[in-house]
């Protein structure tokens, strides 16, 4: 079953810029996707329209059964609470603790404490920071940071998680972790878009593969088949 | 439940930002305190000349002087008169042996040439002391008594009066623009410090919508903060006002440079004046915050 449907989306941005141009695209529950492609290809635009941080110019975006185009403003965060998304820059709160930056994410829906507690101890022992609840994000190191922002962004559950180029600041060691990490989180059944630079890794990761250009899919490879086509 | 827990949750975040962002904080803070003790300072000199008008109001009185050829008919006939006119608050007749034995008991130098007056050469007429219920239409009351028959000279300080209560009631007035100014001064000032606040944390804003908070959500913590910096911003002004008018109050013994300008007693006037700075203090700190988020959210 579809999770993502994208329907002949168009964006062009007020400056006359046409990043996205007659995309259609789906994909399904439980999968791993990467979108990969030279800059400006319009990789950003697409996962930002996918959040409803940008709107399309025309077409149609169905992400769990709701119109992301057509939200209002003000019910973007409908959307949100059943997207989870992961930056390359973490974005996390550095006057607070790990475990309150995961926490700060159940807080705001006035989840009971003990509640939030189970929940967030589970996902930093599911991405391997228990140790480091009480630490600050400036004593981690890239990787760690990036496991915070992970365990946050799948704390509430939700059913895609979008990653924005999470390993664009890490060694390739530590890429494989966070990759790790993610491939276990989409056993779990989250479906997993993730925006890369990193051929490495969508070559050892084997799953399928969608290579924009010019705003338009120049390829869609299957599960498995990326890395025998261009090696 | 649920609802107790986040607006629990909002009061908790409110105090952590505003110690967390504690520089910050701290200058919205001064910003409100300074302005609280200006509007403090205002809202006590406007109650004070608002307190004085009344009271000299009330002190004003229209001495009525009775023809010393006037029967005691006439003098009830001159009362009857005075009664139907409007305006009128109340009416006393003083008799000129009461204003005689006034005189006397005031100075010797009176003593000594009126004691031996007899009640036929006392050339001190018999009068009628009229108050008014509004004092801006004395003019009007002075001039129908002066019509009455059997009076014959009508005083009440003409001019002085007037221009006193007017001269009050300009300061007055100024006074409330004063205190209105600087509450909206405050509001923007504070907006403004507040916006700075916030635009340091932009960041969070961000995060926030990212995990799906409604703009609800990311702007209760953020109105709760304004109202603990308001109330934050208010305690030193009320400080001031409860112990710094109390200490002014007992210093001067009541008074302001004469027995004639009353000072407002302290209790109850400065819890009143207090609860209105920390109203104040808090509904500015409020808006300021509201405003402030409002242009970090995509409404």
């Amino acid at each position: 079953m579809d999770l993502i449907k994208l329907n002949n989306v168009k964006k062009t941005y007020r400056t006359g810029v046409t990043a996205i141009q007659g995309l259609n695209l789906t994909i399904a529950k439980g999968d791993f996707v990467f979108i990969i492609g030279s800059t400006g290809c319009g990789k950003s635009t697409l996962i930002k329209m996918l959040y409803r941080e940008e709107k399309p110019t025309a077409g149609q975006i169905i992400v769990g059964g709701i119109d992301v185009g057509k939200l209002r403003n003000g019910k973007v965060y409908k959307i949100r609470r059943k997207i989870g998304v992961v930056f390359q820059d973490y974005k996390l709160l550095p006057k607070s603790t790990v475990y309150e930056n995961v926490a700060f994410a159940l807080e705001i829906f006035g989840l009971p404490k003990d509640e939030i507690y189970s929940k967030v101890i589970k996902v930093l022992e599911l991405v391997g920071l228990k140790n480091k609840i009480k630490n600050y994000p400036a004593q981690l190191s890239g990787g760690e940071q990036q496991r915070v922002a992970i365990a946050r962004a799948i704390v509430n559950g939700p059913k895609l998680l979008i990653c924005d180029e999470p390993t664009g600041n890490l060694d390739p060691k530590t890429s494989m972790e966070i990759m790790k990490v993610l491939e276990e989180i989409n056993k779990l059944g989250t479906t997993i878009i993730m925006v890369t630079h990193d051929i490495n890794i969508v070559k050892q990761m084997n799953k399928r593969v969608i290579v924009l250009d010019t705003g338009r899919v120049l390829k869609d490879y299957q599960k498995g088949t990326y890395a025998h086509e261009n090696n | 439940m649920k609802t107790i827990r986040i607006i629990l949750r909002n009061i908790r975040d409110a105090f952590k930002g505003v110690f967390r962002n504690f520089s910050l904080s701290f200058a919205s803070i001064s910003c409100i305190t300074i302005t609280l003790i200006v509007v403090a300072i205002s809202m006590v000199l406007s109650e004070n000349v608002d307190n004085f008008t009344l009271l000299v109001e009330k002190d004003v009185t229209i001495v009525a002087f009775i023809d010393n050829e006037a029967d005691q008919d006439k003098i009830e006939e001159i009362k009857d008169k005075i009664s139907m006119i409007d305006n009128v608050e109340k009416y006393e007749f003083k008799s000129k042996q009461v204003i005689t034995e006034e005189m006397r008991d005031s100075s010797e130098v009176f003593d000594s040439i009126m004691k031996n007056w007899t009640d036929d050469e006392n050339p001190i007429q018999n009068t009628y002391q009229v108050k008014v219920v509004d004092i801006n239409k004395i003019k009007n009351v002075a001039d129908e008594i002066k019509k009455i028959d059997g009076i014959t000279v009508v005083k009440y300080g003409e001019g002085m009066v007037e221009q006193l209560i007017s001269t009050f009631e300009f300061i007055h007035k100024i006074c409330i623009g004063a205190v209105v100014a600087l509450i909206l001064v405050t509001a923007f000032l504070i907006s403004n410090t507040i916006k700075i606040t916030i635009g340091s944390r932009q960041r969070e804003i961000g995060i926030m919508r990212l995990i799906g908070a409604s703009n609800l959500n990311i702007r209760i913590p953020f109105i709760i903060e304004g109202l603990v910096l308001g109330l934050l911003g208010s305690i030193v002004p009320i400080i001031i006002t409860i112990y710094g008018y109390t200490e002014l109050y007992n210093r001067f013994g009541g008074h302001l440079f004469s027995n004639l300008i009353k000072l407002i007693k302290p209790v109850p006037f400065v819890y009143k004046t207090s609860l209105l700075l920390l109203v104040v203090g808090v509904l500015v700190g409020m808006f300021g915050s509201w405003r402030a988020v409002r242009k970090h959210l995509k409404i």
